[in-house]
């Protein structure tokens, strides 16, 4: 039986991770994860930018308004220009490095196809992306199959190595993934109402969680997001480690997460027994600074996913994180929430 | 696909000597980010008598409503900002000589050996450079950074400025064949292009003229002013850069923006909105089926008023239509005047079809 | 009802409070206005709010004055054998960093305020990279002097550390520490808030010690939202002369306060406040920010339908040090400033607030 929930799990993060959306293209990611969730919403709403927002639960006495975000959108790239030849040059959506870039194989929304390369550079120099392009297999302008401002994300399958998890757009389809499974595990009795938002353009600037924040006005907010973890050979120094456990954000570049939601989640962590660990990123950003900029602010935190690799085709998470963030997620929105004193 | 509705006036916009002495008026103004008093007032006097609602802001936006008729009506800001790059004077070195900051984004290297005027009098100046017998191979290697710079008023200057006062270069619209020829191009072109779609302002909508400051430190008034107006559609109009030049070496230019004669540059993507890609076809669409030129701006970096309107409140689809020019922040640019008529053109025309179908989604 | 400047001002610099915890310095803070207002009340992160209503008839216009509260500081990201790693919370330059005295906030069992010191490892223990130069903050540590076993115990990543130097007062009627930015203007505010006890005032007042102003402004743009003023004065530090300084640009420790011009300010408001100072024979100095000033200004003023906003600034040498220095003379002068404008409001001042 329970071997089966897992499959579950992983088909849900299969299915996740190897649909196609970079931010601005989230239509294909959204239905996808409309379809997961139906059967679970009391009331589904898409609003102006197409942020998905799904209200489970009315609010009871002593319950709270709580806003959950993952962001659906994926890094990728846009279109600028179609050569003679028919290359296609082009501009990262969000953060791509242009070292995950040469050889690598896309995929535009419209199912066609491509391959990066990249002209000649000086031997030690690094490569850049306006050096490369996509190969569509064209062979001019004309018989191009895209234009400018088509949008295309990275193709990779979704690979499982049994205690790891491995994928293009973990970052942060695994984090809609543990929000589906947590809102699964939502019980009538919590006397939370809770806004799971599926936003979009997070990796151009965190924009849909600002919006939808600002619609869904809560009182407390969690975004869920990968974070970088410090266990590889010369990596950076970072806390979190694959293994130990969901991550408890304490700051990261774009906001410090409320102390009362840290101390929220280290209590629930502690009460259900499950392995967690402090965090600590000196650099990236997340939803959960769009939550606590909302109207006269809003304290936010975040639950992190420790994950190697972020922003490469090949990101990698632990199996067992994920089910403990599951279970922590779940947790935190069907008890009363204790958030302590300012 | 929306169906044209009726336009109950032909637009047909020209380049006259009325229309020239409007934008030479505009594009020579003083308004530097922070003080955009003599495009303001400008505006002002043009929209007397036709604005069903104007006022000043906290931050100093001109807000203009045009209502128009008939029911179920989109309400839609468009956005055009007054302010230009510049300069503030911060300290009075006596004899006329000032130091100076650069206010927005200009190249250093653009500044010296130029004319400058100064304050409310326009009060002419310049910013002189060592002369070159004095000079060593060396060290006309460096860039002279801004603090290195000086506004020269002549003996005597510091009776007629103070520091505090905004400066911009002296540069004079000029019409050279096809092409207007003027400093501030961005964003005159889009406060021109503004002033006319209020005065024909398309029945089908209610028109939320946003005379914007601040745009070009922060997009700053372009968010209190959606904020204020809280629209169904935004629309921010501008100028945008044409980097259309030969390559050195003679390779094909990749990284172009825009192309000047390409029409309006209907934007995609950049640096601070992704735009609603309804809107999008709707531009492209209205371009074909009006046989007006039109062309994208290439997504690359920059941005426009929309990326601050659409963030407001619960989101607001925006889009962004810019008339391309040559040698923006500098002291004089480039534009054609045929791209700046079919910009308003193109966006009149689409204004006029707009119907709430535009905002289904298709899925 | 007596608020002593000095005494008031030693206990804030002897108070952590760092951007996201300021807990301990707004309880100082709070036990400070509370005889000086009407009413007090949090925002949702944490603002201390001070209301002091004034005589006009409802509905009332309202003057905010910003004051930010939160200090810079570091924030444990590791613990090494005992030693800790840290990021800073705030603008830090870490050459100041070597041989501070600081206390580490530890919460990992009970709360526990641990003293240590900023630590330079030996050269030979670092990597080459490191270089010879200033060292980068990657490789300074905090020590305890407590054994590892008991520091893993106590302390967890993503505790904060603050500065533990003490307020000196200096000659020249000057104080020296750390956090004056900007617990000098909340002295300032203070001593406004002192001065309206004995004034009449037609509008509303609402002192507003803000949070996490150095890590973005976080209470400027969220505060006026929730109190929605008709007119904001911010008042921050600014750049004194002295060594460090940088030319232009700086203004003389107790020579008086700044007002800025600038993109953030609205010139009608600047002038009204420029004629307060020069009628109460305030010296008062024009500082240039052209295009943004980094304070809680650049937030109030785009909150919502935008906010008319004039900010003042207080000369401060070696800002962003624990050893910041600021003249008793200038608080003094910034908190009357502020008094009198207030106290000479009239209800219908924002007719004069035009842009021309």
């Amino acid at each position: 039986m329970a071997e089966k929930k897992k499959d579950n799990l992983l088909e849900l993060i299969k299915r996740l991770v190897e649909t196609p959306g970079p931010s601005g293209q989230e239509h294909q990611i959204r239905a996808a994860v409309r379809e997961e969730i139906e059967g679970y919403a009391d009331e589904i709403r898409t609003d102006a930018l197409g942020n998905l927002i799904v209200r489970v639960g009315s609010k009871k006495a002593g319950g709270m308004r709580v806003m959950v975000s993952a962001h659906i959108d994926e890094i990728g790239l846009m279109v600028t220009h179609i050569d003679e030849k028919g290359f296609a040059r082009f501009l990262s959506i969000g953060g791509v490095s242009p070292l995950t870039c040469l050889g690598n194989r896309v995929l535009f929304m419209d199912g066609t196809r491509g391959v990066i390369g990249m002209e000649s550079i000086e031997p030690g120099t690094m490569p850049t992306l306006d050096k490369m392009y996509i190969d569509t297999g064209a062979t001019s302008a004309k018989d191009c199959p895209v234009q400018v401002g088509d949008v295309c994300g990275f193709e990779r399958p979704f690979l499982d190595m049994g205690k790891r998890l491995v994928a293009k757009s973990m970052d942060d389809r695994i984090a809609a993934a543990i929000a589906i499974e947590a809102m699964k595990l939502v019980k009538k009795t919590s006397p939370n109402e809770i806004y799971f938002v599926f936003s979009v353009q997070e990796e151009v600037g965190i924009r849909g969680a600002t919006t939808a924040a600002y619609g869904v006005n809560p009182e407390v907010g969690i975004a869920v997001d990968v974070t970088g973890v410090g266990d590889t050979p010369k990596g950076f120094k970072l806390n979190v480690e694959l293994g130990n456990g969901p991550a408890i954000k304490v700051r990261d570049s774009s906001f410090i997460a409320d102390p009362r939601v840290v101390q929220w989640m280290v209590n629930e962590a502690k009460a259900q027994k499950l392995p967690y660990q402090m965090e600590v990123l000196t650099f990236g950003g997340t939803d959960g600074r769009a939550i606590q900029m909302t109207r006269e602010g809003v304290p936010a935190g975040c639950l992190s996913i420790g994950s190697r690799y972020i922003h490469t085709p090949s990101e990698m998470v632990d199996r067992a994180d994920v089910e403990n963030s599951i279970k922590l997620l779940a947790g935190l929105l069907n008890n009363k929430i204790e958030l302590g004193e300012l | 696909m929306a169906k044209k509705m009726e336009a109950p006036k032909m637009f047909k916009p020209k380049m006259g000597k009325k229309e020239l002495e409007l934008l030479g008026k505009l594009t020579n103004a003083l308004a530097v980010s922070g003080d955009e008093q003599e495009i303001r007032q400008i505006v002002m006097d043009e929209l007397e008598g036709f604005a069903d609602e104007m006022r000043v802001d906290h931050l100093g936006n001109v807000l203009v409503t045009k209502l128009g008729k008939g029911k179920k009506r989109l309400r839609v800001m468009v956005a055009a900002h007054m302010d230009e790059v510049g300069f503030m004077l911060i300290k009075d070195e006596g004899k006329g000589i000032f130091e100076f900051r650069t206010v927005g984004g200009i190249d250093p290297r653009q500044l010296v050996g130029k004319q400058v005027i100064v304050g409310r009098d326009h009060v002419p100046g310049i910013i002189g450079a060592k002369a070159i017998h004095l000079t060593t191979p060396q060290e006309r290697k460096q860039v002279l950074p801004v603090t290195q710079l000086r506004i020269d008023l002549g003996p005597g200057g510091s009776t007629k400025a103070k520091p505090g006062d905004r400066a911009t270069f002296a540069t004079e619209l000029q019409v050279l064949g096809p092409t207007l020829c003027a400093k501030a191009l961005d964003n005159r072109l889009g406060v021109y292009n503004l002033i006319q779609l209020v005065k024909n302002a398309p029945e089908n909508i209610d028109l939320l003229a946003a005379f914007t400051v601040q745009e070009e430190v922060g997009l700053r008034g372009a968010k209190v002013a959606a904020f204020s107006f809280n629209p169904d559609i935004g629309i921010a109009i501008d100028s945008t850069p044409a980097f259309d030049l030969p390559d050195y070496h003679g390779e094909e230019n990749t990284q172009y923006r825009t192309h000047l004669d390409g029409g309006p540059a209907i934007y995609v993507m950049d640096g601070a909105t992704i735009a609603d890609r309804r809107l999008v076809d709707w531009l492209v669409d209205t371009a074909k089926a009006e046989n007006i030129p039109w062309q994208f701006r290439q997504p690359a970096p920059g941005g426009t008023d929309a990326g601050a309107i659409h963030r407001v409140r619960e989101g607001v689809p925006s889009v962004s239509v810019s008339v391309p020019g040559r040698y923006a922040h500098s002291a004089a640019g480039m534009a054609r005047i045929d791209d700046e008529l079919n910009t308003l053109k193109l966006l009149h025309a689409a204004l006029a079809r707009l119907d709430e179908k535009i905002l289904l989604r298709q899925e | 009802m007596t608020f002593e400047l000095i005494p008031f001002l030693k206990d804030m610099l002897s108070a952590p409070g760092l951007s996201g915890y300021e807990r301990p310095i707004r309880d100082i803070i709070s036990r400070a206005w509370e005889p000086l207002s009407d009413e007090l009340s949090l925002s949702n992160l944490g603002s201390l709010l001070a209301l002091k209503r004034g005589e006009g008839p409802e509905p009332r216009p309202t003057v905010m004055i910003a004051v930010h509260m939160d200090a810079i500081g570091l924030m444990v990201t590791a613990i090494e054998d005992g030693f800790l790693r840290f990021t800073q919370v705030g603008g830090v330059d870490p050459r100041i960093l070597p041989g501070q005295p600081v206390i580490v906030h530890a919460s990992n069992s009970e709360p526990k305020d641990l003293p240590a010191l900023v630590v330079m490892p030996p050269a030979q223990l670092l990597p080459k990279e490191a270089g010879t130069g200033p060292l980068a903050q990657a490789y300074l540590l905090v020590d305890t002097g407590l054994r590892a076993r008991d520091v893993e115990k106590l302390v967890r990543v993503g505790d904060i550390i603050s500065f533990a130097s003490k307020p000196e007062e200096l000659a020249g009627d000057t104080i020296a520490g750390h956090t004056l930015d900007n617990r000098a203007s909340v002295a300032a505010a203070t001593v406004a808030l002192e001065m309206l006890q004995k004034r009449r005032h037609q509008w509303d007042v609402v002192a507003d010690a803000t949070v996490q102003e150095e890590v973005g402004v976080i209470g400027g743009l969220l505060d006026p939202i929730k109190i929605k003023p008709d007119l904001a004065i911010v008042v921050d530090v600014t750049f004194a002369t002295g060594p460090g300084g940088s030319g232009s640009t700086n203004f003389e420790l107790g020579g008086g306060i700044s007002m800025n011009w600038g993109a953030n300010v609205h010139p009608a408001l600047y002038k009204a406040l420029e004629e307060t100072a020069k009628d109460c024979e305030i010296p008062i100095y024009k500082e240039f920010s052209p295009s943004m000033s980094g304070t809680d200004a650049y937030g109030i003023q785009v909150a919502e339908e935008g906010i008319s906003v004039v900010e003042i600034g207080i000369p401060l040498r070696y800002m962003h040090t624990p050893v910041e220095q600021v003249a008793i003379k200038d608080i003094q002068r910034a908190g009357r400033l502020m008094a009198e404008f207030i106290t000479n409001l009239p209800l219908d001042f924002m007719n004069t607030v035009k842009w021309e």
